[in-house]
C-alpha cells in the first residue's frame, strides 16, 4: 500500500469545465417570462371571470366586484342554461341547440372529409386530364367570400326543398369545407413518396384499392388535422346557422346568442356565462383530445420505409 | 426472341423531351443495365416499360406482346425501387402478398409463394415484422421479394442499392447476381454506379440526354467506347484524353500531339478507318500507359511527374504532358519524385481514337 500523501498531486483543473452555468435571473429571462405571463393573464382573465360569475347567484353579482371569487357556490345558473332558459317558444335551454349542433356537425365532418380526401388523393396521384384546371378552380373557390354566396344558396336550397332543414345545412357545410380540405389532403398525399403509389400500381391495386389499403392507413395525422379544423369550424359557425335554419333547429351558437341577447327581464349574467362556457366546451375538448392524438399520429406516421 | 422491345419510344414532359426516338431490344434472360448520369432519363425509360408513364410516341413489346397501352399489372413485370417503397402499415408478409391478393389468388397458393420467395431471399424470420423494424438491406430484400412472388417475366430495378452503405451494397449486388443466375429472368437494372454496371450486366446501355450512346457488353464498352462521352464516363480513374492530329504517310498512320510529338499507331484496332486523317483525340486508360526512364524514338513522349497518389494496391501517378494532366497506374512501391521526367509509352491496341468533330471512335 502506498501512502496517498506520497503520490504526486493530481494536476489542478484549470479553466471552465462541465456544463456552462446558466443564470436563472438574467435581463433576457425577465423579459421573456414577464411577457409570457402578461400574455397568459390577458387570455386567462376573461375565462376566470366567466367561470367565477357563472357560479354566483344574482344578488352576489349585483354587488359588482367581478373578480371576487363566489362566496356561495351555486350550480343553478348552469342547470338553467342547459335545461330551462327560453329562446323563442322553446324553454328547454341550450340542450336543444346542443343536439342540433351535434346533428349538424357529425354528418358534415364525415361527409366533407370523406369527399375531400378522395379528391385530394385523385389530384395528387392520378394526373387525369384537366386535373390542373380542376385544382385551380377549387383553390379559387376558397377565396370567394361567403357573403357573396349566401343568397344564391338560399334559393338553391329552397328549389330542392331543403331550406330550413338540418340536411340543407349539412350540405352547405360540406360544400364550404371542400376547397381547403381538398388542398390539405392533396398536399399531404403529394408529400408521400410517389414510389409507394407506383409500387401499389405494379402490384395491381386500382384507384380504390390504393386509396383504402395504402393511402388511408397512412393518413392519420392529416385526418386528425382535418377533424379539428372541421369540428371547430362547423361547431362555431354562426352565419350559416342563422341564415339556413329556423328556431326549432338552431345550432347551439345561434341559440346562445338569443339567450344572451334576450331583451325581456333582467340580464342573468351568471346564466349567460354558463351558457357560453357550455357552448365552447366541445371545441375545447376536441383540442385536448386530438392534440394528444395529433402528436401520436405524426410519430406513428413516420412514412420513410 | 427479344423479351422486351422498345420501338421508337419518345416521351415528353410538357415541352421537355426526355426520351428521343429510343430503340432497345433485350434478349430473354438477359441482364441489361441502363447506365447514365443523373437526369438522363433512365428512370423515365424504366417507368415507361413498367407502364407507370404514358409514352408520347412509340411502342413497347414484352414477350412479343404489344403492351403499350396495358396496365402495369398486366405486363408481367415486377419493380424494385430505390426507396424500397414498402407499404409501411403492412407486415413483411402483407407486403409480399399484396400483389397476389389483388390478383385474387387462392390463399394456399399465396402462402406457398411467399414461403418460397422468403426462402430464396432469406427473410423467413422477418415475415411478421413491419418495414420500420427492418434494416435497409432487409427492406430492399423484401422489395425484391415483392417482385419475386408475382412470378413475373421481367424484373425492373431502379437504383435498388443506392440507399445502402458501401458494404451492404456490394453484398446485395452479389445477391442480385446470384438471383439472376438462379431465376434466369430478364432483368433491367438502372444505376449510375459503373461498378454495379460492369459487374452485373450482360450488356450495358450507356445513356445521355435521353439517347442511348452505346449498347454493348461491359468489356466492349470498356475497351472500345463508341464515343468520347462513353469513354469519359466509364472507368475510374477516368480515361486520359490527348488532343492532336492523325498524320497519314502511305500505309503508316501516326498521331501527332499539339507540340509535335509523334506516336506510331501500329496495331490500333479501328472501328472504321484511320486513313481519313484530320484532327482527333487519343484516349488511353491509366493502366494502358507504361513509364520508361529512357526515351524510345517514335514510341514514347516525355512528361514530368506532378503528384503521386498511393491507392493501396497500386498508385496513380499524375504527369504533365504539354499542358495536359495525364494519370498513369503504376506499382505502389515505385517511389516517384515530383518533377522527374518519364517517357510514356501508350498501349495503342488498347487505346481509342476519336474524331474531333463527331466525337465518334475511329
Ligand atoms: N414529372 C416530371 N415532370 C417534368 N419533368 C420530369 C418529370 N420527371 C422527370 N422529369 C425530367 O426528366 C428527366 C429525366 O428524369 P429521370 O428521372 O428519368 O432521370 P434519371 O436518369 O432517372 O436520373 P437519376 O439518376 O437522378 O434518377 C430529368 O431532366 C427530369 O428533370
Ligand atoms: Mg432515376
Amino acid at each position: 500500500m502506498v501512502n496517498p500523501s506520497l503520490l504526486p498531486a493530481a494536476p489542478k483543473v484549470v479553466g471552465p469545465r462541465g456544463p456552462k452555468p446558466t443564470k436563472a435571473i438574467s435581463p433576457r429571462n425577465i423579459m421573456l417570462y414577464g411577457t409570457l405571463i402578461v400574455v397568459a393573464l390577458y387570455y386567462l382573465l376573461p375565462l376566470y371571470v366567466m367561470v367565477v360569475t357563472s357560479l354566483k347567484g344574482m344578488p352576489e353579482i349585483r354587488v359588482g366586484n367581478i373578480f371576487a371569487p363566489p362566496l356561495e357556490i351555486t350550480f343553478q345558473p348552469w342547470i338553467k342554461a342547459w335545461a330551462e332558459a327560453c329562446t323563442g317558444l322553446n324553454c328547454d335551454g341550450l340542450s336543444r341547440g346542443f343536439w342540433n349542433s351535434v346533428q349538424i356537425t357529425v354528418p358534415s365532418v364525415i361527409v366533407s372529409i370523406a369527399i375531400a380526401s378522395v379528391n385530394g388523393y385523385a389530384l395528387a396521384n392520378w394526373r387525369f386530364k384537366g386535373s390542373q384546371i380542376f385544382f385551380t378552380i377549387l383553390i379559387f373557390g376558397s377565396f370567394i367570400p361567403y357573403q357573396v354566396m349566401l343568397y344564391p344558396i338560399v334559393i338553391l336550397l329552397r328549389e330542392i326543398g331543403l331550406y330550413g332543414s338540418l340536411t340543407g345545412l349539412v350540405i352547405v357545410h360540406s360544400i364550404f369545407g371542400m376547397p381547403i380540405l381538398t388542398l390539405l389532403f392533396r398536399n399531404y398525399f403529394t408529400s408521400l413518396p410517389e414510389e409507394l403509389f407506383k409500387a401499389a400500381r405494379v402490384d395491381g391495386a386500382g384507384f380504390w384499392g390504393i386509396y383504402f389499403r395504402i393511402m388511408l392507413p397512412m393518413s392519420l395525422p392529416i385526418l386528425v388535422v382535418a377533424v379539428i379544423l372541421q369540428v371547430t369550424g362547423i361547431w362555431n359557425d354562426f352565419l350559416f346557422g342563422t341564415v339556413y335554419t329556423k328556431p326549432d333547429i338552431w345550432p347551439m351558437t345561434v341559440q346562445l346568442n338569443n339567450i344572451v341577447n334576450s331583451t325581456q327581464g333582467v340580464k342573468e349574467y351568471n346564466v349567460n356565462m354558463a351558457a357560453t362556457i357550455l357552448t365552447g366546451l366541445v371545441p375545447l375538448v376536441i383540442y385536448f383530445v386530438s392534440g394528444k392524438l395529433f402528436v401520436r399520429g405524426i410519430a406513428a406516421g413516420a412514412v420513410k420505409g | 426472341m427479344p423479351s422486351v422491345s422498345v420501338r421508337e419510344l419518345s416521351l415528353n414532359f410538357g415541352d421537355v423531351q426526355v426520351l428521343r426516338n429510343l430503340n432497345l431490344d433485350i434478349e430473354e434472360g438477359e441482364f441489361l443495365v441502363l447506365l447514365g448520369p443523373s437526369g438522363c432519363g433512365k428512370s423515365t425509360l424504366l417507368n415507361c416499360i413498367a407502364g407507370l408513364l404514358d409514352v408520347s410516341d412509340g411502342q413497347i413489346f414484352i414477350k412479343e406482346r404489344n403492351v403499350t397501352w396495358e396496365e402495369p399489372k398486366d405486363r408481367g413485370i415486377g419493380m424494385v425501387f430505390q426507396s424500397y417503397a414498402l407499404y409501411p402499415q403492412m407486415s413483411v408478409e402483407g407486403n409480399l402478398s399484396f400483389g397476389l391478393k389483388n390478383a385474387r389468388m387462392p390463399s394456399d397458393e399465396i402462402t406457398k409463394r411467399v414461403t418460397r420467395a422468403s426462402e430464396i431471399l432469406q427473410i423467413e424470420p422477418l415475415l411478421k415484422r413491419k418495414p420500420s423494424q427492418l434494416s435497409g438491406g432487409q427492406r430492399q430484400r423484401v422489395a425484391i421479394g415483392r417482385a419475386l412472388v408475382r412470378d413475373v417475366d421481367v424484373f425492373l430495378f431502379d437504383e435498388p442499392l443506392s440507399n445502402l452503405d458501401a458494404q451492404l451494397r456490394s453484398e446485395l449486388r452479389v445477391e442480385i447476381k446470384r438471383l439472376h443466375a438462379r431465376l434466369k429472368n430478364t432483368m433491367i437494372y438502372v444505376t449510375h454506379d459503373q461498378i454495379e454496371a460492369l459487374t452485373l450486366a450482360d450488356r450495358i446501355a450507356v445513356m445521355k440526354g435521353g439517347v442511348i450512346q452505346q449498347l454493348a457488353a461491359p468489356q466492349m464498352i470498356y475497351n472500345k467506347p463508341s464515343n468520347l462521352y462513353v469513354a469519359g464516363f466509364i472507368g475510374s480513374p477516368a480515361m486520359n484524353f490527348l488532343p492532336g492530329r492523325l498524320v497519314v504517310n502511305g500505309e503508316e498512320v501516326s498521331f501527332t500531339t499539339k507540340d509535335g510529338a509523334s506516336i506510331s499507331l501500329q496495331g490500333y484496332e479501328a472501328s472504321t478507318s484511320l486513313s481519313q486523317g484530320g484532327e482527333a483525340t487519343l484516349g488511353v486508360r491509366p493502366e494502358h500507359i507504361q513509364i520508361h526512364t529512357e526515351l524510345i524514338p517514335g514510341v514514347t513522349i516525355p512528361a514530368a511527374v506532378e503528384i503521386d497518389e498511393p491507392m493501396g494496391a497500386d498508385s496513380l501517378l499524375w504527369l504533365k504532358l504539354e499542358q495536359q494532366s495525364l494519370s498513369v497506374r503504376i506499382d505502389a512501391d515505385l517511389n516517384c519524385q515530383e518533377g522527374t521526367i518519364y517517357h510514356l509509352e501508350f498501349n495503342i491496341p488498347k487505346s481509342s481514337i476519336f474524331r474531333k468533330d463527331t466525337e465518334e471512335r475511329i
